[in-house]
Order: C-alpha cells, then sequence, then structure tokens
C-alpha cells in the first residue's frame, strides 16, 4: 500500500491525485459509467486537518447503490494514500441526467442502454430548490406539474441496430432509473436511462 | 484494509460482465467497520431553523415520513403478485423510491428532536432511520389512513397510488419553498420521482375504467372502498399548521384546489364520475396516531423480525 499522505501540505495537488483516484470509482449497477461520468460525485476539497472530503449526490432517493458507491469511494481514496476520507452527501441541487457526460452517454450507448434525452422543461425537474431565503412566499401557487396520460415520448434509438422505431415496455425497469423499450425492428428489448 | 481484488474487464459478451467489475460487492459480511456508517445526511447541515420548535418539526417529518413508509410497505406486498412481470416491476420500483423519501424523512426526524427515537438496548447498531420504522407502536405512527389500507385488487391499488401521489405530488412542490434545507432538498427529488408515480397510475386509472366491463367494475368498486379516507388528506393537524406558518411545512388544506382539478382531468378521461364528498371522519385522525386495524397487521409483519433482534446488524 502506498504511503499515507499529509494531504494538507500540498492541497491543489492532493485535490487533483485524489480527483484521479475518485475517477476510477464506477457505478455498481452501470459499471460502464464513472461516479464522474454519471455526475454524482460533485466536489472533492481538502479540509483544514487534512481529510479529503468527497462530495455525492443521490441519483433516486431510494437507490440502493448509494451506500457502495460511498464505500468505494473510500476504497480507493485510501488506496491512492489519503488516510483521513469522508463523504459528504450534497442534497441540492438535486441530481439530473443532465449531469451525465458525453463520454457516459457513449459509453451508455455502447454498453446498449439508451442514453437519456435532454430532461423537459416545466417537468419540475430543473435548476435549484430555492431553498435559501424564500420566506413569506405563502400566497405565491407553484404551477402544477402537467399531468401526462399518454405514453411517454422519447426520441429514443435502438441502442444496438439504431432503429427509431421502439416502443416503451415499461416507464420502469430493473433499477430505479431505467425505463424498459422494445425495438420494432431488431426486436430485441432494451433498457433506456430516463430523464430526471 | 483488506486487499480487493478487481478483475480485468471481461472480453466475453455477456450480460454478467458487469457482476465482475468489483469482488468487493460481493464480499458479503467482510464490509469494513469503519465503511458502516451509512447516514444518508452525512455532512448535511440539520440545523433546525430559526423559530421552529425541533418537537413540531421531527413530527411534521414522521408524518411525511410514515406516509411514504406505510404505502412504499403495501406497495412491495406486490412483489412476484402482480398482474405482470413489467407491473409488477414498476410497482416495486415506486415502492423503492417511497422508502428512500421515508428513509431521509425519518432521519431528519431523529436529527430534528432525538427524544423520537425509540431507545433499543445499550450498543445496539441500529439506525436511527430503522429505530423509528420497526420499532414504534401502531399509535406512533402519524401516517394517512388512506395508505394503511389493505391493497385490495390491481385496481384498487392502482387508484390509491393516483390520489396519493396526485396529493403528494402537489405537496412537495410547495415543500420546494421550506426553509428547512433537508424538507425542501427531499422535496426536489421527490417532485420528479412523484411524477413519474402519478403519470404511471393516471395511465393505468384510464385503461382500466376505458377497458373491459370488469375492470371498470373492478376499478370504480376501489374508487369507492378508498373514497372515505379521501378528506383527511386535506385536513390540517395542529403540527402541519404551525409548521406552514413558519415557511417550513405545507397546509394540505391549501392543496385541495390544484388536486382536485388534476384528478378531475383523470377523471373526465376516464368517463368517470367523482364519488360525491362525504362528510371527513369525525375526531382524531391518522396524524394524531389513529389508525386502522389494517396498519397493526401490517406493522406486525414489517417489523416483526427487526423487533426479535434489537441488536441486529443488517
Amino acid at each position: 500500500m502506498t504511503a499515507v499522505i499529509d494531504a494538507s501540505t500540498d492541497p491543489d495537488a492532493n485535490v487533483e491525485r485524489a480527483w484521479a483516484a475518485a475517477s476510477t470509482v464506477v457505478d455498481p449497477e452501470l459499471p460502464m459509467l464513472t461516479l464522474v461520468d454519471l455526475g454524482v460525485l460533485r466536489e472533492i476539497s481538502i479540509e483544514g486537518d487534512g481529510a479529503v472530503v468527497a462530495a455525492i449526490t443521490p441519483t433516486y432517493t431510494g437507490c440502493p447503490a448509494m451506500a457502495t458507491m460511498r464505500d468505494d469511494l473510500i476504497r480507493a481514496l485510501r488506496a491512492a494514500g489519503f488516510g483521513d476520507v469522508r463523504i459528504r452527501v450534497a442534497l441540492d441541487p438535486a441530481w439530473t441526467t443532465d449531469w451525465i457526460t458525453p463520454a457516459g452517454r457513449a459509453a451508455l450507448a455502447e454498453a446498449g442502454i439508451s442514453p437519456p434525452g435532454r430532461v423537459r422543461a416545466g417537468s419540475g425537474s430543473t435548476g435549484s430548490t430555492g431553498s435559501t431565503g424564500s420566506t413569506g412566499s405563502t400566497g405565491e401557487q407553484p404551477r402544477p406539474v402537467p399531468l401526462q396520460l399518454t405514453p411517454t415520448r422519447r426520441a429514443v434509438q435502438c441502442p444496438r441496430c439504431g432503429a427509431d422505431d421502439v416502443e416503451l415496455s415499461s416507464e420502469f425497469g430493473s433499477t430505479a432509473c431505467k425505463a424498459m423499450y422494445r425495438c420494432r425492428t431488431c426486436l430485441e428489448p432494451f433498457d433506456h436511462l430516463k430523464e430526471i | 484494509m483488506a486487499e480487493v481484488h478487481t478483475p480485468k474487464p471481461d472480453e466475453h459478451d455477456n450480460v454478467y460482465a458487469g457482476l465482475l467489475a468489483n469482488d468487493a460487492h460481493w464480499a458479503f459480511g467482510t464490509r469494513p467497520e469503519d465503511l458502516r456508517s451509512e447516514d444518508p445526511l452525512a455532512g448535511v447541515d440539520t440545523t433546525v431553523p430559526d423559530g421552529v420548535d425541533p418537537t413540531a418539526l421531527a413530527a411534521y417529518c414522521l408524518m411525511l415520513g410514515d406516509d411514504a413508509l406505510v404505502l412504499s410497505h403495501r406497495l412491495s406486498e406486490w412483489c412476484s403478485r402482480a398482474p405482470d412481470l413489467e407491473e409488477d416491476i414498476a410497482l416495486t420500483n415506486i415502492a423503492l423510491d417511497l422508502l428512500g423519501q421515508a428513509r431521509l424523512l425519518l432521519v431528519r426526524a431523529a436529527a430534528a428532536d432525538p427524544a423520537e427515537v425509540p431507545i433499543l438496548p445499550e450498543g445496539s447498531p441500529v439506525p436511527d432511520e430503522d429505530r423509528l420504522a420497526f420499532f414504534r407502536d401502531d399509535s406512533q405512527f402519524r401516517n394517512v389512513r388512506l395508505v394503511e389500507a389493505p391493497n385490495g385488487d390491481f385496481a384498487e391499488t392502482i387508484t390509491r397510488l393516483l390520489l396519493f401521489s396526485t396529493w403528494r405530488l402537489a405537496l412537495f412542490q410547495r415543500l420546494l419553498r421550506s426553509r428547512d434545507a433537508v424538507l425542501a432538498a427531499v422535496a426536489a427529488k421527490g417532485v420528479k420521482e412523484l411524477t413519474y408515480h402519478r403519470d404511471f397510475a393516471g395511465r393505468w386509472f384510464l385503461t382500466l375504467a376505458r377497458g373491459t366491463t370488469e375492470s371498470r367494475r373492478r376499478l370504480l368498486a376501489g374508487l369507492d372502498a378508498l373514497w372515505p379516507w379521501w378528506a383527511e388528506l386535506f385536513e390540517t393537524h395542529q403540527v402541519e399548521r404551525s409548521l406552514a406558518q413558519a415557511g417550513v411545512g405545507v397546509d394540505p388544506a391549501s392543496l385541495a384546489a390544484e388536486v382536485e382539478a388534476v384528478l378531475a382531468e383523470v377523471f373526465v378521461a376516464s368517463g368517470v364520475d367523482r364519488p360525491s364528498t362525504r362528510p371527513g371522519i369525525e375526531g382524531r385522525t391518522g396524524r394524531d396516531g389513529r389508525h386502522t386495524e389494517a396498519l397493526s397487521r401490517m406493522l406486525a409483519e414489517m417489523q416483526v423480525v427487526a423487533r426479535a433482534h434489537p441488536r441486529g446488524r443488517w
């Protein structure tokens, strides 16, 4: 094992080293994506006491992969020589699939998973919660999220044959973040990472 | 620290290749002691906002958390029993989202007022949210009674999900502006999840209503069975009132117009008449800890293993 690094000596270089180590950690359920590709790893900082703090944001509130991601990050940072590693949960702003990087989208498609489209406007899914300082706004009512009684229409291509004649089998799939589709051309089923 | 063996990527094209990405994930029971802290609010500022009574805030978090926890458990009872695989997966996915919301809300309740958390034998590793979920009695649960009724058939389950998620989505949209940063963040994530839940339930409601005579008959029977519990969702408890006034919570009575409008949209598309308004149930409500027998039975099953092992590590 590498000698333990005193991260407080050269914070800039160590933040860079920590990013390099953390960037190797992959999502346990989508192992073709690193936590950086996924947009889950938000920030790495060095505290005054030399501790490395990695901030991660949950994808779905109930996503059971979060505990594994946390453990894997701690392991990777320790293996890189950082003795004191802490994980901070960043809840605001809420994660969105728009944070998945272009490299991540390409890796998903390569693995047979259709990458998410852009989050549609007006779905209450964009921007910060505005949780700071907006007191006394009781009179003002938010715009209701529009009801959608027809199947969600997305421009989805079959990741196997590239055809765009696909049908939605279910808005829910093998993990919280996926919907299930079927290609009408090659007849193969496939997952689509749904917009959130 | 034990070395973790990470195999080289598998060049064989098979669906199991991804499972081999990291052996650490499969080494059950070997997780180092110091990696076992899983506080989902680690590093999050849980200071109670100025002028807010911590006990009231904890009670409010339990109300919203118990709604999600109890419905999550009911939905998970469908696991392996839904009409087909897709719906089985959908219902359990929704249950998982609600369980996640419940977890954060129960953790937030415990952080606001540790006195709410049941006391277990010294040295018990059971975290606060599990203590709240598994070691409270029925009369300490604060959920609305709509969520505790037995599932009924698929039509009734869909109807309840439509009613509940329409209401909760409207509530969470207002909770986005909560002065409590944790509640606002839970709401921000919850709004996205609940939108999927409501639209899923709305589409099934429409399908069953416009489907066969039998599917329509079952749907209407389910709606009729659940309707007596509907009014309770808009009754304001003292805790809700005080937290709404403090800019932290939402007064459920303020949701009625919007929720009824969304519901009316589904009813019109489905050719279903809104059941006539009945007087709310007199007296104490689920928010006060007054429940039906169904909750006691549900909790008996949900809690029995945890209660048998108060020092258990899971």
